[in-house]
């Protein structure tokens, strides 16, 4: 019998489970939980927070996924894989044999190192539960929060504990919000929404040196605070995978059927690197859904099925205070780019060599998968074809036969 | 399983899909009461593009971009049908930013809302098929 061992119990542990599942109903199956939890979803910590979602409702799966899947979960840290024996070993919780593995590690908060840092009692990261109830206990309604990081991490958390503390400022190196997936003038629109609902920010700037409950910022600025929230970036979990001579980049690298380069070792989710569509190379992509296809791809390959993912590509859907945003896929500028700015939002649409290479919305996110699905799908668009996507995302992009199949078909 | 299926030709574009969408979905037993003067959130639209009308509603796919994406976990296959717990969905829409068919939208309270046949209100089948005068919708096994 088949015995597989996931290391890690997140999203991308969930989509190998049912991987798994979906062709052997029999297989043992070990979950190796470094976190103390029944599988929740990360992203949902700042709505914790924020009073939006609950420990309950916030269990990525149902209270009884494991017991039906058939699930061995382990609490406790996976020290090492043994490649020869085929075994993973836990940090005082003994040995797991395996004849497929997958490594679902995920990433952990990445924090440089500050001068005066260890000076500072009230820090956090915000990437776990425990990070979030920690956070959570020292707040107070005049509590001075410091954030530092603008990208999604920061500004979720930001949005998270607004109404529940006295001032929040955020500040980062970058001179833009979401660095990672706005531009100059989409990401000023999402600054302003933010700063409406009394979230500061010191952009192009940031901490260089604390001293207790003072920041000291490069520009010369000095920034007293209460609560510091750490969240500079995220780096890839690889050392198990590097010691069981996994070949690493930024993540542990992967091919299209989520093998890593060593015998029966998979990787899945933010912990990993595979294949990008949108830049036709490798890339960590670092998202939920992401994690999940992933993750769930993997797990079919481990049972013995066939399956690969050859058109993953940057996506994110995220929301402030109301305003949502999506954006996927890439921006080239270099081709053109086209604009509509109203009273409520942005349209940003990068086309490139006849296709949607890439779009950004702020604002009216209505139908944009369908936007999603032409550069997924890299759809070639004529004149007529290009016009219509502008105007809107719609079916009526299609051909009249594409556009039948597609309502009038099982799809 | 059962899915809507549309038949583009025969739609008039009449828009009365919506209404009844947003009318069965509403909990309440008098239309005027659902509907009027009030913003809808009907789970059907109707596209138009040059002088074409057809509506859309959720696929109900095999294997569903949005069941995978969910961040809450919120999204779920249940006998073919592919359910939003909305007391679990955050309103972050992912969902819409993957589905391409533009079948899935915020809801009145935030939260992602999709078509799910009419099978947990109190019509018991699409409201829109039953109400659509010419046929251009309708439920069956395909």
């Amino acid at each position: 019998m088949a015995e597989y061992v996931i290391i890690g119990n997140g999203t991308a542990a969930v989509g190998c489970i049912e991987g798994i599942r979906s062709i052997d109903s029999d297989g043992a199956i070990t979950v190796i939980s470094g976190e103390e939890h029944h599988v929740y979803s990360r992203p949902l910590i700042s709505y914790l927070l924020e009073g939006k979602t609950d420990l309950e409702r916030m269990k990525y799966r149902p209270a009884d996924f494991y017991e039906k899947n058939k699930v061995n979960v382990v609490y406790g840290k996976a020290a090492k894989i043994d490649t020869k024996k085929q075994e993973a070993i836990l940090e005082g919780k003994g040995k797991f044999g395996y004849t497929k593995i997958c490594i679902c590690t995920g990433s952990s908060p990445f924090v440089p190192p500050f001068e005066g840092l260890d000076k500072v009692k009230k820090k956090f990261s915000f990437m776990t539960l425990d990070d979030a109830l920690a956070l959570e206990k020292v707040l107070t309604d005049k509590s001075r929060v410091l954030i530092v990081g603008a990208g999604l991490i920061g500004l979720k958390c930001a949005e998270g504990i607004a109404e529940r503390v006295g001032s929040i400022t955020v500040c980062d190196l970058a001179d833009r919000v979401l660095s990672s997936i706005l531009d100059a003038e989409c990401a000023a629109y999402m600054q302003k929404e933010l700063e409406d609902h009394g979230v500061s920010f010191m952009l192009g700037d940031t901490a260089v040196k604390f001293d207790k409950n003072k920041a000291y910022m490069k520009s010369g600025a000095e920034v007293e605070f209460d609560i510091l929230v750490l969240a500079v970036g995220v780096r890839a979990e690889t050392e198990i995978a590097k010691q069981a001579g996994c070949d690493t980049n930024r993540g542990i690298i992967i091919n299209t059927k989520m093998e890593t380069t060593a015998a029966n070792i998979y990787a899945a989710g933010d912990c990993s690197e595979g294949y990008d569509s949108s830049i036709s190379a490798n890339r960590v992509l670092a998202i939920l859904p992401n994690a999940y296809m992933q993750g769930r791809c993997a797990g079919i390959n481990m049972a013995g099925g066939s399956s690969e993912i050859t058109d993953a590509i940057p996506m994110n859907s995220i929301g402030f205070f109301g305003l949502h945003c999506a954006t996927a896929g890439a921006y080239p500028e270099d081709g053109e780019i086209y604009e509509e700015r109203t009273d409520k939002g942005i349209k940003r649409l990068y086309f490139k060599d006849s296709k949607l290479a890439g779009y950004m919305l702020i604002g009216d996110v209505n139908r944009a998968g369908i936007y999603t699905s032409l550069v997924r799908e890299k759809t070639v668009l004529d004149n007529e074809e290009t016009e219509k996507v502008k105007k809107m995302p719609s079916l009526a992009i299609f051909s009249d036969e594409k556009r039948r199949t597609k309502l009038g078909g099982v799809v | 399983m059962k899915r809507v299926f549309v038949n583009e030709d025969w739609c008039l574009g009449c828009h009365l899909c919506e209404y009844n969408c947003a009318y069965a979905n509403s909990g309440l037993s008098d239309m005027v009461k659902a509907l009027k003067g009030k913003d809808i959130f009907p789970r059907i639209h109707i596209e138009e593009t040059d002088g074409i009308t057809y509506a859309v509603s959720c696929r109900h796919c095999k294997d569903p971009l949005c069941v995978k994406s969910c961040i809450a976990g919120a999204i779920s296959i249940e006998d073919g049908t592919v359910k939003i717990d909305k007391t679990k969905c955050v309103g972050c829409l992912t969902c819409v930013l993957v589905c391409p068919y533009g079948a899935v939208a915020a809801g009145p309270e935030g939260a992602a809302q999709k078509c799910e046949l009419c099978l947990a209100n109190s019509c018991g089948s699409p409201a829109c098929v039953k109400g659509c005068p010419n046929n251009a919708i309708v439920y069956e096994e395909r």
